[in-house]
This record gives C-alpha cells, structure tokens and sequence, in this order.
C-alpha cells in the first residue's frame, strides 16, 4: 500500500510540475490541480497509513494506536477546500485574461 | 481586568465582521461604505496601540509572555491558540497604521474604481492579524491563504491587460508556494506530531536523529515558501511587476505583505532553531544571509536598472527584503534589533513612495487614462452624477502642489536611501553597529567575511536607491520647461505626509522604539518565555513519535 501511495504522488507531481512549466493557462490550471492532488495525498500519508481504523476516540480509556490520526484528515479537508477556492479563483483570472488578451498563453501574448 | 484578554481575538474579528458587513450594502453606496471601511480600520488601529501597551508593559525578561488566548479554551497543545508578544502586536500596529494611510488615499478615487474594494481590504486585514497572532502552523496557512486570497482581488482591483496579466502571474507563483507551506507543515507534523508552535520548539531537540533530516526536509521546504512571500532571489522575480501593476494604495498595502514572510521567518528560526535546539541550532541560517545577501545584489541592479518608477519601488521593497533576510540568518540578537527599527521604517517609507508615485506621474501624463476607462467600466449606472462628482473633487488645485511632492519625494529618497538625519539613517546605523560589534558594542570579535560583504552591500544599495531617486526626481521636477501641474487632492498628499511625518516621530523618538525593538529581539532570542507562555507551567516532556 505504501509503494502504491507513493508512486500515485509521484506521478500525480511529476505531471503537475511538468503542465505548470507549460505556456498555456488550461495546462496552468490542470497542473496546479494536479499538484495539490498530490499534496492532499502526501498529508493524509503523513498522519501514517492505516487500514480500517477509525480517526475518532471513543469515550473511556482507549488505546490510541488502534485509531487512524483524525489531525491529518481534519487538514485535508481544509487544504481541499482553500485549494478549491483560490482554483477557482484563478479560473475567473484566466478567463479575464482571454477575453481581454485573445490569447491563452501566460503572458497574453504568442513568444516567438 | 478579564476582559482584555478578549481583546487578542479584535483584530481577527473586527475586519472579518465589517468585511462581510460590507458585502451586504449596495455597490453604489460608496461613501457609506468607505466610512465603515475607516471606522473599521481606526478601531483596529486602537486596538493594536492597546495590544501594543500590553505587550510593552511585561517586565523584560520576566519569563511570561504577554498574553496567549485559547480559542474554546482547551487546554495547551490542543487548542488553537493566539499569541502575543512584543513583535506581533509591533507588526499589527505596523499594518493598521499602513492600511489607514492607504486607505484614505484611495478614498480620493481608487476605491470606486472596482467593486468590493472595502470588503476585500478589510479581508487582507484579518488575514495579517491572524497571521500575526497565531500560534500554530496550520492556521498560519489558513491566514496566509486568507492574504493572499485579499491580495489577488486588490491587485486586479482597477483592472485592465496590464493587471490581468501580472495577476495571473502573481496567483499562479503564490499557488504553489501555498502547495510548498503544505508540504513542509504536514513533514513537519509526520516527524513531531504537532503543529503547535511553542511545542514544536520543545519537541525538535529530542527529535531522533534518522528522523532529522526529514524534519530538516520539511522546515526547508516551508522556509522555501516564505522565502517566495519574501521575494528573495532567485525566488522573487514575480515581485516587481506585480507590485507596479497594483493600484497605488494596493502598492502601499503590498509593502507589508513581504514583511509577512519575513516576519514568519524571523519568528520560525528564533523560536525552533535557536539556541536550545541542540543539533539543529542555526539551521537555515546560512541560506537566509546568502540568500539576503543575493536579493540584495538583484535588487540593487535591479533599481538602477527601472525607468519606470514603480519598477522602481518595486525593487526599493527587494532591497528591504534583502537586508531583513541577511539580518534574520546572522540571527545576532543587536542586528534583529536594528533589523526591526529598519522594517518599520523602510515598510513606512516605502508605503508612502508607492502613493507618492501615483500623484507625481500624474505630473508627466496628463490624462489618467487607464482610471478613467476603468470607472466608466464599473461605474455604468451612475455615469452623469460620477462624472460631475469627479469634475468638483479635482477642480481643487492645491497651490504649491508639485514643491509638496517634490519636498516629500525627497524625504522618501533619504529615508530608503540611509542618510541622516531621517529614520532610515538611525535604521542603517543600528543594524551596521550590530554587525560590526558582534561580541556587543565596544567588545572584541572576529567579524566573518559573509558580514563585511553584507555591510558593503547595505550601504551600496542605499547609494544605488539615491542614484535612482535622484535621477527619477529630476526628471519629473526640473526637466519639464513647462511642468504639468498635478490636480492633487488633500486626501491624497495627507497620507503620505502622514507617513513621512511618522517616519519623523520615528528619528525623533528613536532611543524609545530602539529600546523597544531591543527588548523584541531579547524576547525572540529566549524562545523559553514563548514556549512558558504558550503551554503554561514550562513542562518540557517531549513525547515523539
């Protein structure tokens, strides 16, 4: 499970750093997603990998290794959803640029 | 007396409520708007002052911090928690005070030039405050994100293809220096278990040692995205054109942001790898004054370099950050001292050039185009009455108005370019004697050759921003045959008149702020009174993972 972990974030950074170095925007967007794809994945790997554990204490004295670590999951879901805000954010930014520029290249222009 | 405990939460809060306040009355309200925005911002001016006494009137060194506020009050190390001390509650009076100026600046026509201005604004401010106050590393993310979300509405505020594009540019570089901050907060987290920073610093000296290099790993890759918050090179390249496109009173906001990450900075290395650290005492020190000592070279070149002059200030906020960076790795607690005095008053100065430049090249060209279009653009519906209320508010010509911008672009000149008798001379002066004394004024001490390269450099890139100011000024003052008269409003001379004038009280009052910034840097350098404070009782167990 931790080789496939692992190679999934590979890949999944690997083709992100690689679209975000591209020229055009939509390539930006899918790349930028795809990295915080990758990094979602990374801190949920960082709270430990476990199967069928739950994340939530129960009342009583407990045994807190057979819990999953809840602090990771609680930051997923947070970084999820900054992510999703300032993607979209960046999507109104991009389409702003191509209505006023007519092109989809970072720069707003074709380099030649 | 309980009650000012409270108090810790006002500059989370204020800014948040009226942000969304404002989002809530019509767009076409503006001066109801703008009067709330500025009601807001005095409070939360007030309220930093206030913090600001409290935090001064703790005994120096008298092992408790000065407040620290437990969010649904759980205990320690479990709660969120707020915390202040001398530095925060410095650095939250710094952006009040940055953010009134630039607010009434725009109140003279940027801020209805777009829509939610005031909201947004006031957005940017609860981002700054949390990001100040907070006390662990997860919600200096959220805070962080909060800015920067602020930040890239203001930046576009205004619009047009120039800033459009810079934005796009800006988003896109601070979008993955935030997927960065995640990756090192959440190595970090794998290696000790807690994002608290107070318990951080107790737990990384018992970390062991097949786990250090990941945590070295994770501080590295976090310090990496403040370092592009920072500017420094070769991570700033986004910078200057980003901060040339914004609207002038976003320019002056902006000033502060890059502070943000040098604030982080210098608060993360004291407070985690400080002198009870064990192996990992001074991690990262090296590459910050290397690092500074770069951003300062780049920045340099950089404003001999601009023509236009808001490139210009835009690396006038490079060399600031170059200085601070270099000051922060030598981590030597008298040049931290002076290293504050200066980030106030090169924040304050360059603030005011940020606005300065706005009236001045309103000097050169006539016809602020690029306004006008974008007013027409927002403002449709009340096209005739915007026009006549216009016509009216620039009629008045102040007398005299380009000898008070020159006077006061003068005054900017001196003070980022270091000489007397202006508080970035005292500024210079006390981060040089910190550097030049390292064993403490008039001790012996081995100064190392990185030092002397950086004292060569500090003041060389003062002289490079007097060239270039110099050279700017008298372009726009005395070269014309028939200078333009600028239509310049009080609103928009008073600010930065303002700043300067601070900047003055600054020079004035130098031995109390300098006594202050000395007890800063001595409560930075004794990470115990924090970790004391933040987690009561000073028990140091050290439970890792």
């Amino acid at each position: 499970m931790e080789l496939t972990l692992a190679i999934a974030i590979g890949v999944l950074t690997g083709s992100g750093v690689w679209l975000i170095l591209r020229p055009r925007t939509y390539q930006l967007v899918i790349g930028l997603s795809l990295l915080s794809y990758a990094v979602n994945l990374f801190i949920f790997a960082m709270g430990r990998l476990r199967v069928g554990a739950a994340p939530v204490l129960a009342d009583g004295v407990t045994n807190p290794a057979d819990y999953a670590d809840p602090v990771p999951q609680a930051l997923v879901l947070t970084a999820i959803v900054i992510g999703f805000a300032t993607t979209a954010l960046l999507l109104v930014v991009l389409l702003v640029s191509r209505g006023l520029t007519g092109s989809d290249h970072v720069d707003g222009r074709e380099s030649r | 007396m309980d009650w000012t405990r409270h108090l810790l939460i006002v500059p989370i809060l204020l800014p948040l409520v009226t942000g969304a306040a404002l989002l809530l009355i019509d767009e076409t309200r503006h001066t109801l708007k703008a009067f709330i925005n500025l009601a807001s911002t005095v409070l939360l001016l007030v309220a930093g002052l206030v913090l600001m006494h409290m935090a001064a009137s703790v005994p120096d060194g008298g092992g408790a911090l000065a407040l620290s506020y437990a969010i649904g009050d759980w205990p320690a190390r479990f709660t969120i928690v707020l915390v202040l001390d001398r530095l925060a509650s410095l650095m939250l009076v710094l952006v009040a005070v940055l953010a009134l100026a630039s607010l009434i600046f725009s109140l003279a026509r940027w801020h209805r030039a777009g829509p939610h201005f005031h909201s947004i604004f006031q957005f940017l401010l609860m981002g700054l405050g949390g990001a100040f106050l907070t006390g662990d590393l997860f919600n200096l993310f959220v805070f962080f994100e909060i800015t920067l979300a602020a930040s890239y509405g203001l930046l576009l505020h205004g619009g047009g293809a120039f800033r459009v594009r810079s934005g796009l540019h800006y988003i896109s570089i601070n979008l993955a220096a935030s997927l960065l901050f995640l990756i090192g907060v959440s190595l970090i987290y794998g290696v000790t278990g807690s994002l608290n920073m107070a318990d951080l610093a107790v737990r990384l000296p018992v970390v062991r040692e097949h786990d250090r290099m990941l945590l070295q790993a994770g501080a590295a890759i976090l310090g990496v995205a403040f370092l592009v918050k920072a500017g420094m090179w070769p991570l700033g390249f986004w910078l200057a054109p980003a901060y040339m496109a914004a609207a002038a009173p976003v320019g002056a906001v902006f000033v502060v942001l890059t502070k943000v990450g040098v604030y982080i900075l210098l608060r993360l290395t004291l407070l985690l790898f400080g002198s009870p650290a064990g192996e990992l005492t001074g991690f990262g020190g090296v590459a910050l004054l290397w690092g500074g000592i770069a951003t300062l070279i780049f920045a340099t070149s950089g404003v001999l370099a601009s023509q236009a002059m808001g490139r210009l200030a835009g690396y006038a906020v490079l060399i600031s950050s170059g200085t601070l960076l270099a000051a922060v790795g030598l981590g030597d607690a008298s040049v931290v001292s002076g290293a504050l005095f200066y980030l106030v008053s090169s924040t304050l100065s360059t603030a005011a050039l940020f606005m300065l430049i706005e009236l001045v090249e309103r000097a050169r060209e006539p016809g602020a185009d690029l306004l006008a279009v974008t007013i027409e653009a927002y403002g449709g519906e009340e096209g005739e009455e915007e026009e006549e209320r216009e016509d009216e508010a620039v009629g008045v010509v102040m007398p005299g108005a380009l000898a008070v911008l020159g006077i006061a672009f003068g005054c900017v000149a001196l003070l980022l370019a270091g000489l007397p008798p202006l508080s970035g001379f005292v500024a210079k002066f006390a981060i040089l004697t910190g550097m030049l004394n390292p064993g403490g004024l008039g001790q012996p001490g081995e100064i190392p050759a990185p030092v002397w390269v950086l004292v060569a450099l500090v003041i060389l890139s003062g002289f490079a921003i007097l060239v270039a100011m110099m050279r700017t000024g008298m372009r726009t003052f005395w070269a014309p045959v028939q200078p333009v008269l600028p239509r310049v409003l009080v609103v928009e001379v008073a600010p930065i008149l303002a700043l300067i004038g601070l900047c003055l009280v600054l020079t004035a009052a130098a031995g109390t702020v300098v006594s202050y910034t000395d007890a800063t840097a001595r409560a930075l350098h004794d990470p115990a009174t924090y970790i004391g404070g933040v987690l009561g009782g000073g028990e140091t167990s050290g439970g890792v993972r």
